[in-house]
């Protein structure tokens, strides 16, 4: 069972189901405000979306939520974190993975499709992974700014950066690999009926999990 | 000297000496400020209603027609598609982050007060020329605000169009239109019934943020002292509206809801009163349960303020704590304010006493209408082809054509906007109509929206007509049938000169269209008044339009494919300049749209999309089969070449529009079979894809467009403007 958590302002929570069953698992929402998570939680996704209006710092306020206590004891554990989007904000405002995301050096919202170089094999995540992954990006506040030395960049936008991250990171792991942020969002190419399915092996590395 | 208060409200003498007959004494306060707002033009479609009566709203698929909040339509499985377009013209001048911005909120209430889950968002823009540093301004911000809203919302801004015309310079039109998916069996209404049932009141805190806006500013000329109108812009708090949505579609899906509304133009009178004219009953409303953002407002500014982000449920007493419980549970403020009556009447205290109590219906059903004047416009004079210079290089001039604001990339625009969220994004922005699955369903829905105003100020019937066959085309293109319509009809004063005129005529051209097609108007919308003392706007009917796929997997898009795959020019459309992109002014008199050629060619579309034939299609509109050939080529990154018959003149055949035109590409095999479905429909074999440049051979000569040329000059334009 995938545990996707659903704050107030989650936007992209149904899509992550859909992408989880598209990958042959089932999944199930946790809610904000609870405490624990789902029985029988194997993996964790924190969706997309502006939660909490973004009000203070995207993710800062749902960072502190209940919840949080139960994802990050599920990945102390061990478990898989899965954070898009707003979820890779909340991961790295809760301390989870490192650096933050600032506005994207556009200084507006950017909503296409980019070419992402997967450069860390040796996560759960990406272990199945090809060389590149066509997906979208849509946010505002993208571009990771962090120090690289201290960040595993499992995937990077290459020599185009869109947004300004800094090494043009689009997704950073923890050192021990199973917690994964990234700005792209997997549950937006689980579909050939959308353009791509290259999202779809990371729900497949939940599932696995 | 001082003006008299129903006057400073917007009420006329005669509409002010109204108001005692109907209730039988004078109107205390509040109840004066309630008329003016419900009165007003925005609210009561006083100077139009009469005329929207002739739009065709029947169809064996119409769930919901005109008279909700918004329109609904049967698209198999048990499932309904509500749509509407409404504007924000006014409030956008003013403001226009806020003003755009809860233009979006608006329309999205409107669909959620079916029970309908909101799926995608469309806006259609009318801005000042990007010369203007006013209108760049203005449109800048606007562009920001649609995207801020939209995106926080998570509904996707899936498509829309923009045209940038001095005649909007200081009018700019900012129209939004929404889709939402609600069970056929499942759609609320607006009607309260059932005495006792309980008013609850969801949502934001009321304050005095947008008194008076659908009245003095949404219902008059804009003028130079329009900054001093900023307090009747609402604010728009999207975070709150997403947790409405959630919420309400939660009490709605767990059937806690009798009626829904949402509050827009005049707040909660016109809410409420509403509900209770629909319903035939009564409404006690308690001013002191209405949750409040500021102390101290007076019974009428609670009762007309138009606090963003609100909406009333009508709930039965024994359902109430699990509707409290559900509100709590999104950090939703939540109120029972009133209870539903036997009197017919609109009652509300204040302070324990009666502040207003007066029937319901005579703020609606009551309202007045005037017959406008119809004193016809000028009629077109053909254009002077001789008058237009021949240019010297038309390579050069096709470039230039696909750099103008009206025709070039709008990237800079759809990219600002989340078009993807809910992933059911099909054919994304920048193509004919954007398509989008139905969650759930084989099917799919494209959807449009569109207004040939140049047209309709030369001739507002034929504009109308062309209004809808663009939108037609549009989504017959994607492969999907035309299957239902929304409107909104921009228009200057209809008190002065030909507006009258102009609005009628554009919709009988409308409805003329929308009968030859068989699509019926579901709901709309009407924006009178933009004009100021310089300026007033064309004649901007815009249509929004849906139409229905039968297999997701088989939308056809604009990009060529294939090299080798044969070009074809369908319809019998003739290449005109008269208020052409090329001519770049509303001048000439174009062609009255053929009903039954546009009609032909929009069911040769969809049988040879649904046999499978078409791999890709695209409609000749602005600039002309030029500009058809090179989007069609940068889409899909390759080249083609072309043969066209001479014509008149190389510039004319080119760039010159009309409509009842669409390029197709098919493989070469499957010629005989489009031919075969095309039967009368003109159809023409004009060349084939390949290659790196566009050629176009007219006569001995030719043309030709460098694809990296043509894109540099497609893509730069706006991002370069407004930057």
């Amino acid at each position: 069972m995938i545990a996707v958590v659903r704050f107030p302002g989650s936007l992209d929570h149904d899509s992550a189901v859909r992408a989880v069953e598209a990958a042959g698992g089932t999944a199930t929402y946790a809610w904000h405000a609870d405490r624990a998570l789902p029985a029988g939680t194997r993996a964790v996704v924190l969706p997309g979306g502006f939660s909490y209006g973004d009000h203070l710092r995207p993710g800062a306020i749902a960072s502190r939520s209940p919840i949080m206590d139960a994802v990050r004891r599920h990945a102390d554990a061990g478990g898989l974190v899965l954070g898009i989007c707003n979820g890779f904000q909340v991961l790295c405002e809760a301390g989870l993975l490192p650096g933050v995301l600032r506005t994207n050096a556009t200084t507006s919202f950017v909503c296409r499709q980019v070419e992402l170089e997967v450069l860390d094999h040796d996560t759960p995540f990406t272990r199945d992974l090809g060389a590149g992954l066509s997906i979208p990006i849509k946010n505002h506040d993208g571009a990771w700014y962090g120090d690289p030395a201290d960040a595993r960049i499992v995937l990077s936008y290459g020599m185009e950066n869109p947004l300004g991250s800094i090494a043009s990171a689009a997704g950073v792991a923890n050192a021990q690999g199973n917690v994964l942020g990234l700005m792209p969002h997997p549950e937006e190419a689980v579909d050939r009926l959308l353009g791509s399915t290259d999202g779809l092996g990371l729900f497949t590395a939940l599932v696995r999990a | 000297m001082s003006v008299a208060l129903h006057r400073q409200l917007g009420l006329t003498d005669d509409e002010f000496a109204q108001i005692p007959i109907l209730i039988g004494r004078a109107p205390t306060d509040p109840e004066l400020v309630m008329f003016s707002l419900m009165w007003s033009e925005h609210c009561s479609y006083k100077h139009s209603r009469r005329m929207l009566r002739r739009f065709p709203t029947d169809g064996p698929h119409v769930l919901q027609g005109p008279g909700e909040n918004a329109g609904a339509v049967d698209v198999g499985d048990g499932w309904a598609i509500a749509l509407k377009v409404e504007s924000h013209n006014h409030p956008s001048a003013v403001e226009p982050f806020e003003g755009a911005a809860t233009g979006v909120g608006g329309i999205v209430r409107d669909i959620l007060a079916l029970g309908a889950r909101p799926i995608a968002l469309l806006d259609s823009l009318r801005f000042g020329t990007l010369e203007s540093a006013r209108s760049r301004h203005l449109f800048t911000r606007a562009v920001a605000g649609i995207g801020h809203y939209g995106n926080c919302i998570g509904v996707p801004t899936v498509g829309g169009e923009v045209v940038f015309d001095d005649r909007y310079e200081d009018s700019c039109l900012v129209n939004a239109m929404c889709i939402g998916l609600v069970r056929a069996d499942g759609m609320l209404r607006a009607a309260a019934f059932g005495t006792g049932n309980l008013l609850v009141l969801i949502g934001n805190r009321t304050g005095r943020d947008g008194i008076g806006g659908a009245s003095v500013l949404a219902s008059a000329e804009l003028s130079a002292d329009d900054e001093d109108k900023r307090p009747s812009v609402q604010v728009s708090d999207p975070f709150t509206e997403r947790k409405l949505m959630d919420c309400c579609l939660e009490l709605a899906a767990d059937d806690l809801l009798l009626a829904l509304q949402d509050l827009g133009a005049a707040g909660l009178t016109s809410a409420a009163s509403e509900m209770a004219a629909k319903g035939g009953v009564g409404l006690d409303i308690d001013l002191d349960r209405v949750h409040l953002r500021e102390e101290g407002m007076a019974p009428a500014e609670i009762l007309v303020s138009e606090s963003q982000e609100r909406m009333l449920g009508l709930v039965s007493p024994d359902k109430l704590p699990d509707v409290l419980e559900s509100c709590a549970r999104w950090e939703l403020d939540a109120n029972v304010i009133g209870t539903v009556t036997g009197t017919g009447n609109f009652t509300a205290r204040h302070g324990g006493e009666v502040v207003v109590d007066i029937p319901a219906s005579a703020l609606t059903d009551d309202a007045p209408w005037y017959e406008v004047p119809r004193t016809p416009g000028p009629a077109a004079t053909p254009l002077a082809l001789d008058a237009v210079p021949v240019p010297a290089d038309l390579g050069a001039a096709w470039l230039d054509l696909l750099g103008r604001p009206n025709i070039a990339s709008k990237r800079w625009i759809y990219q600002q906007y989340d078009h993807l969220v809910g992933a059911n994004t099909i054919r994304r922005p920048g193509g004919d109509a954007a398509v989008i699955r139905i969650p759930g369903m084989r099917r799919a829905l494209a959807i449009t929206t569109d207004c040939a105003e140049r047209h309709c100020e030369l001739d507002p019937r034929g504009g109308g007509r062309a209004s809808v066959f663009e939108a037609a085309r549009n989504i017959a293109c994607t492969g999907a049938v035309p299957y239902a319509a929304s409107d909104c009809l921009n228009f200057a004063n209809p008190e002065k000169a030909s507006t009258g005129w102009r609005l009628a005529e554009a919709i009988e051209g409308m409805s003329e269209a929308l009968e030859a097609i068989s699509v019926p108007v579901v709901s709309g919308n009407v924006s009178l008044y933009n004009e100021s003392p310089a300026r007033a706007i064309y004649p901007t009917p815009v249509v929004g339009m849906i139409g229905l796929l039968e297999d997701a997997g088989a939308s056809v898009g604009h990009a060529f494919a294939q090299p080798r795959d044969a070009i074809v020019l369908l319809g019998g459309g003739a290449a005109r300049l008269d208020a052409s992109e090329w001519l770049g002014a509303a001048l000439g008199a174009p062609a009255l749209p053929d009903l039954a050629g546009e009609a032909a060619l929009i069911g040769v579309m969809v049988v040879a999309a649904g046999a499978g034939l078409l791999r890709s299609a695209h409609d000749v509109s602005g600039g002309g089969v030029a500009v058809t050939l090179a989007e069609s080529a940068l889409a899909g990154g390759i080249g083609c070449s072309v043969a066209l018959p001479l014509g008149r003149r190389a510039d004319e055949t080119l760039f010159g529009e009309s409509g009842e035109r669409i390029v197709v590409t098919c493989r070469p095999d499957a010629l005989p079979a489009l031919r075969a479905i095309a039967g009368d429909v003109p159809l023409a074999v004009i060349g084939s894809v390949g290659g790196g440049t566009v050629d176009v051979q007219l006569g001995d000569a030719t043309v030709s467009l460098d694809l990296e040329a043509a894109r540099i000059a497609y893509e730069a334009t706006l991002t370069e403007a407004l930057a």
